[in-house]
């Protein structure tokens, strides 16, 4: 309650202006004057004075770019602190993304100057790394984008990644064809979206509920038949061949993005491509405005003539091909082995990501790169003996998203039926 | 059973009245005309041919098209995409390439031949609804319908906006399509029906025309002769019960809902406000029984400031409240009659002391008010959800009245009501005033406020715009529902 219990025409006249101070702009502008006090100030006092060298090669020599350390975390923490004080005064609507961008990319940079002091981090191993730990995020992400646009939550992505990951696994290995083993990730993915989809669409059960059923259903399985199986006897059962890498040339030689973007695998060129198709499917085709439909008013897109259920089953099931994909990652692409519970949550942090891209492609990528680089730097962090507990940096995803669904981060809307099963009247 | 038999027969440019009680059974027949539920038994002819609409996608394809109470657009789509969905202009492509231009174009086509102003590029959800239905009208019409049915369109109308929408039907029936006009308004029926099919219960009872008298149709519709009109003596008021003054109020999203409103409730009379719904009627309920925030504002309650108390000290000071969503606020379907007449007092002595209930005196006073309030229930320990609407809502209403009150608010106390409850609602509601309650009836339906109050408050965008007496022409208030301030209303007060 406001408690306002007396009120004098001065209190009416500002109650009743439009617009409240502390609107979202200035609230995300005293956020990152905060952080960026953080940086500035702890960061610079406790960074040692020397070099942060941030490598272009694999090891500390070549060419890189250098900063004094506490230079360096001081200087990048002022440019957070002005990101948001622009943000505090009120600048245009539309400078907005580009000074939170400014902001938290300094910020980082603060703590990276500060971390890096004295050592190096090498750039392109760092980015392809994030990339690659964030290509399961991507496709579980996209897997939850075509399951929850159309109105069914998809809490089974881990699921899905690891019978993905086991079918990939069994199959590449008895075949000794990598290609057997990503067709049959796909498989391994469809199976828990098959289940998933009659469950929630046919049978009306609750949709969180049957997720996470089928989440302990694939741990159960896969974990039964890897040690009845595949650890007796893991030649024949667990060495699939891996992914292999392959190289444009002339594109692979771009510094940094090259190595980056055209020297890797197959999977993925074809997650970055997925993210362009079912962004402009979703926006510019019929199947996308009719899946749009059934997600935010099952009942409007039933009284044009749509098929509300089977358009739910198509998309259910596609999403478990994409996520099927995304569980191969761990077996042909990570480790080359399966092993039990190795997806390890990475189907939620997925979830995380759809839910922090607000259920839209690109956000989801953003959401995934961000969170790939996350655990790429509480890996780098461990290996160079870092006094920050690399547990930190594993939490990041999810704390994003508890700051994004808190409404902090704009205004995240979940499709309308989502998760509502649509029984006819 | 929903429709026992029912033969309805529509000819080609006719505005074909289907009039009914709520719960009649109208919706049920059009929903299997419009493919979305399949009859039992008996069939359907269209130009003589007999058709099965598995789908509302083989009723579109026979040339019916149905703009639904509560209207079928999706609210982030733009008006273009609403209109297209299901029946997309494509350029081709697995998926169906969208050709946007075509479609908006096509929009734009309809409204001009239809003289049906709409913005295509408009977002739904930031429409008024009067244009949200015009919308509905337009994707119906671009599917090119022969058979145009509407339900109940005039519930979210004003007035003004109401005659508008009977001469847009009038002039589609004049280019040879045919409506069905679902209602239970029979002004309306009266004004525009070529001919009128009553239905009680899920029987046709009878095949009218428009110049037979309201009172016979009435009676027809609710099967015995019924009086439309509050019969009540001139008001007493007395002391000031309720006052509020300066009171601000958010909606959901956060936009202002109820704008400054200044009111008073006196003891002894009925204060009704009128408004096409959606003005901050809702907000403006809830922030004064302690539900919503208010952001600035006085409530006083006698001299008690209310505002910032919890519901239940409001409740406790003397307020009965009749919600406007029976099923959401007003009742707990699943616990029994007599459990639904104790909740606002089951932890107080005798039917509980806050640890553990006494069943005895909750059954002993629950058959009391089932007799008293005639609620039609084949026993006090049924689960509300087994009753009428018009029974659920006098449990609600015999529940309010059973306390010593002061204030009495009843927000659309009768929607969804059958017509013999409605009379008798109104009559307790009439009888609490006649005691010395300061009784504020919302409800949108301006016929309702006209019978009922003593003076009526216009509310618009969250303002009370006037303050009129009941014999104020509907006209006059109709326009006021509207936005629009004449000078004699305002000099009114």
């Amino acid at each position: 309650m406001s408690g306002v219990s007396t009120a004098t025409v001065e209190d009416l006249t500002e109650a009743t202006a439009p617009k409240r101070f502390w609107n979202r702009q200035r609230r995300l502008g005293a956020g990152l004057v905060v952080i960026g006090l953080i940086a500035a100030v702890i960061f610079g006092s406790v960074a040692d004075s020397a070099t942060a060298r941030f490598t272009l090669s694999e090891d500390a020599e070549g060419a890189a770019l250098s900063i004094n350390g506490q230079f360096g975390a001081i200087l990048f923490g002022i440019v957070t602190i002005a990101a948001g004080a622009a943000l505090l005064a009120g600048v245009a609507k539309r400078w907005q993304t580009t000074l939170l961008t400014l902001g938290i990319v300094t910020f980082v940079f603060s703590f990276l100057c500060w971390q890096v002091a004295g050592k190096f981090l090498p750039l392109v191993d760092t980015a392809s790394g994030s990339l690659e730990l964030a290509l399961p995020l991507i496709l579980g992400a996209l897997a939850g984008v075509l399951c929850e646009r159309s109105g069914v939550v998809n809490v089974a992505i881990e699921g899905q990644f690891l019978m993905g990951a086991f079918g990939a696994a069994l199959v590449g290995t008895l075949a000794t064809s990598v290609w057997a083993g990503l067709i049959s990730a796909v498989v391994g993915g469809v199976i828990i979206a098959s289940l998933l989809a009659v469950l929630a669409i046919r049978f009306l059960v609750d949709q969180v509920v049957v997720g996470i059923v089928l989440n302990l259903l694939a741990l159960g399985v896969t974990g039964f038949l890897y040690e009845r199986l595949m650890q007796p006897d893991a030649m024949k059962y667990n060495s699939p061949p891996r992914l292999p890498e392959w190289r444009i040339p002339g594109l692979a030689d771009i510094p940094v993005v090259g190595p980056v973007l055209f020297e890797t695998n197959l999977l993925v060129w074809l997650a970055l491509a997925l993210v362009v198709v079912i962004h402009l499917a979703l926006t510019r085709t019929r199947w996308g405005l009719r899946t749009r439909a059934v997600g935010e008013h099952p009942t409007a897109a039933d009284t044009v003539g749509i098929r509300v259920r089977g358009l739910r089953y198509m998309n259910v099931l596609l999403g478990g091909v994409v996520a099927g994909a995304g569980g191969a990652y761990f077996t042909l692409v990570s480790t080359g082995a399966f092993n039990k519970n190795m997806t390890a949550g990475a189907g939620f942090i997925a979830l995380a990501a759809l839910i922090f891209g607000r259920w839209t492609p690109f956000g989801a990528l953003g959401a995934a790169l961000f969170f790939g680089f996350a655990q790429k730097l509480a890996n780098y962090l461990s290996a160079v003996g870092s006094p920050v507990p690399n547990q930190f940096l594993n939490m990041l995803p999810y704390l994003a998203t508890i700051i994004a669904v808190a409404g902090l981060v704009g205004r995240v809307r979940a499709p309308a039926a989502d998760g509502v099963p649509y029984v006819k009247s | 059973m929903a429709n026992d038999h029912i033969d309805i027969t529509v000819e080609p440019g006719e505005v074909h009245a289907l009039l009914g009680e709520n719960g009649a059974g109208k919706s049920t027949l059009m929903n299997q005309l419009y493919g979305l539920l399949q009859p039992d038994e008996g069939e359907i002819l269209v130009d003589g041919e007999p058709k099965v609409f598995r789908s509302p996608r083989d009723a579109i394809a026979a040339g019916i098209g149905m703009v639904h109470q509560h209207f079928m657009l999706v609210p982030v789509f733009t008006v273009a995409e609403n209109i297209a969905l299901g029946a997309e202009e494509v350029r081709g492509g697995p998926l169906g390439w969208l050709d946007r231009r075509r479609s908006r174009r096509d929009v734009l086509e309809t409204s001009k031949r239809y003289g049906l102003p709409v913005d295509p590029d408009a977002l739904v959800e930031n429409l008024p609804v009067g244009s949200q239905q015009r919308v509905e009208i337009v994707k119906a019409l671009t599917r090119d319908v022969d058979l145009l049915i509407l339900d109940e369109p005039t519930a979210v109308l004003t007035p003004q906006e109401t005659d508008e929408l009977l001469a847009v039907m009038r002039s589609l029936a004049e280019t040879g399509k045919s409506i069905v006009f679902i209602t239970h308004k029979l002004r309306e029926v009266k004004a525009i029906a070529d001919r009128i099919t009553v239905i009680r219960r899920g029987r046709t009872v009878a095949t009218a025309s428009p110049d037979t008298s309201t009172d016979e149709l009435a009676a027809l519709m609710v099967g015995r002769d019924v009086s439309l009109e509050v019969t009540k003596t001139p008001s007493d008021p007395g002391r000031e019960v309720l006052k509020v003054s300066g009171l601000i109020v958010d909606d959901d999203r956060g936009t202002r809902a109820v704008d400054r409103v200044d009111l008073v409730v006196r003891s002894g009379e009925v204060l009704g406000i009128a408004g096409v719904q959606g003005n901050g009627q809702t907000e403006l309920v809830e922030a004064i029984m302690g539900l919503r925030e208010s952001r600035a504002g006085l409530i006083e309650l006698e001299d008690k400031n209310l505002a910032g108390r919890t519901t239940k000290q409001v409740l406790r000071a003397g307020v009965g409240y009749v919600p406007e969503d029976r099923s959401l606020d007003g009742v707990v379907k699943d616990f029994t009659v007599a459990e639904n007449l104790v909740l606002d007092i089951y932890d107080q002595a005798p039917f509980g002391n806050g640890f553990k209930l006494n069943p005895g005196p909750i059954a002993d006073s629950a058959r009391e008010r089932v007799s008293q309030f005639d609620i039609r229930t084949s026993s006090p320990q049924s689960t509300v959800g087994t009753l009428s609407g018009g029974n659920q809502q006098k449990v609600v209403v015999a529940r309010e009245m059973s306390r010593p009150l002061k204030l009495l608010i009843a927000a659309q106390p009768t929607r969804g009501v059958d017509v013999g409850s409605i009379e008798f609602i109104h009559n307790q509601i009439i009888h609490e005033r006649d005691v010395g309650t300061a009784v504020l009836v919302v409800s949108s339906e301006l016929d309702e406020v006209l019978g009922l109050a003593d003076r009526i408050a216009v509310m618009y965008r969250g303002r009370i715009l006037a303050i009129v007496s009941p014999d104020t022409p509907r006209e006059e208030i109709g326009l006021l529902m509207a936005g629009v301030v004449t000078r004699e209303a305002e000099d009114t007060e």
